[in-house]
Order: C-alpha cells, then structure tokens, then sequence
C-alpha cells in the first residue's frame, strides 16, 4: 500500500524531509517505524526513542501498535508545545 | 463558535469586542491572551510549526468538547505560526456563557487542552542558536483534572 510519512519539528529536521511517500506492507506504526529505521543512519536517529514520539493516523492520535490498514496519512512528531 | 489558525497578527481588543455580539444571552466573556515571552533574553525569535489540516480538527474537537461540558453562548479559539517576535500575541481564547463560572472553567479548559493535544512546535530562535520548546510534565498533568473521577 501507498502512504504518505509527514514528520514535524526536531524529526523533520534529523530526518531531513517534510514528507515522503512510501510503498509499505507494514501490518502497524511499528513495523512501519522498523522499516524506516534499516533503511538509513537518519531514521535511527529520529526513531531511537519512541517515548519522544508522537503519532498521528489520518490526522488522529494514534499508538504505535496501531494498524496500517486503510491509513493514507501518517505523521510523527514530538510531543505538542502549543498555547 | 469559531477556530482560526493564521500567520497573521490579530488585534486582541478588536477580538474582544467583537466577541458575544449578535446574542442577547451572554452574561460573561473570559479572555485568555498568549504572549511570546522572552526568558533567557537572548531570543530573537520564535518560529511555531503547525499540522495544517489536523490542527483545525484538534482544535474544533476541542472546543466540541467544551462546548459539550459547559453550556457556552460562544466560542473563541485563534493560534498563530510561523515567525513571532518576543512581546507579540501567539494565540487566544474567548469563552462566552450565562454566568461566569461556565465561562471560567472553559477558558481553562481550552488552554490546558490546546497546550499538549494542539498539533503546535515552539522553537526559540537566538542569537546563539535555535532550540525546539520540550513539553512540560505540568502541561501534561493539568490535563488529569479533567478526566472522569473514577
């Protein structure tokens, strides 16, 4: 399946892109994140401690033993700081 | 009821008195006002990256959920990203109700939400550097009181 990764703050910035998107079999967030994290030094990084992430699918928080199935949208951030 | 989220500078005052108008029915208006603030006094800026689209849909569950718990008359939420200077006004909220204590409460409510389940990234911009703002456990915390006792 398609979907498209959009990243935010500190992620953006380690992993280097806004949003990408990628063909995946991933059965969940985890897996997806396990695939990101062979594929290049950057998304180790980014994804070394899942405890400082936070996941949105299709716009709406999410845990990382999520589903994948019939998600377009996934986003990684930090935690919020707004107000 | 409405939910802006804008670049743009807002007059807090014109926000103000333009808020509760048309109604006959509100009895109070609370009004919070979020200021970029300065505490190392090195910043020279401070940059907000916001989630288009899902920071709309945050923000109006939000203000569903408050206008679900307290019996407002009328709704304000409005946040600004991207580049702020230390002094200028980065977001606010106008809770309009009967009587005060409704207007209170959801005002308080609003901020401690919008802080940690708002898609928002304060990074402090300064001469010596730039930093992303951590979240705070108090943020964090705040937002117990509001649960279901149980």
């Amino acid at each position: 399946m398609t979907i498209d990764i959009l990243y935010f703050a500190w992620v953006r910035e380690r992993i280097g892109l806004p949003r990408e998107t990628v063909e995946t079999a991933a059965p969940t967030v985890a897996a997806l994140v396990d695939e990101l994290r062979a594929r290049e030094e950057r998304y180790a990084a980014a994804f070394a401690d899942l405890s400082a992430l936070r996941v949105a699918l299709d716009q709406d928080m999410a845990g990382f033993d999520a589903p994948l199935a019939g998600v377009r949208e996934v986003a990684f951030f930090p935690p919020m700081t707004g107000g | 009821m409405a939910v802006r989220v804008q670049a743009e500078a807002f007059d807090h005052g014109a926000e103000v008195a333009a808020f509760g108008q048309g109604g006959r029915d509100t009895g109070a208006v609370v009004t919070f006002l979020g200021i970029v603030r300065d505490d190392s006094g090195r910043m020279t800026a401070m940059e907000i990256e916001h989630y288009p689209g899902m920071t709309e849909r945050a923000l109006q569950a939000i203000e569903a959920e408050a206008r679900a718990r307290w019996d407002l008359t009328d709704c304000l939420i409005l946040h600004r990203h991207g580049r702020l200077a230390p002094g200028e006004p980065i977001m606010m909220v106008a809770t309009g109700s009967r009587h005060r204590a409704a207007a209170f409460a959801a005002a308080e409510f609003l901020m401690d939400y919008l802080k940690s389940r708002a898609p928002f990234w304060k990074k402090e911009i300064g001469d010596d550097g730039a930093a992303w703002v951590a979240a705070r456990d108090e943020d964090e915390a705040a937002l117990s009181r509001w649960q279901p006792k149980g």
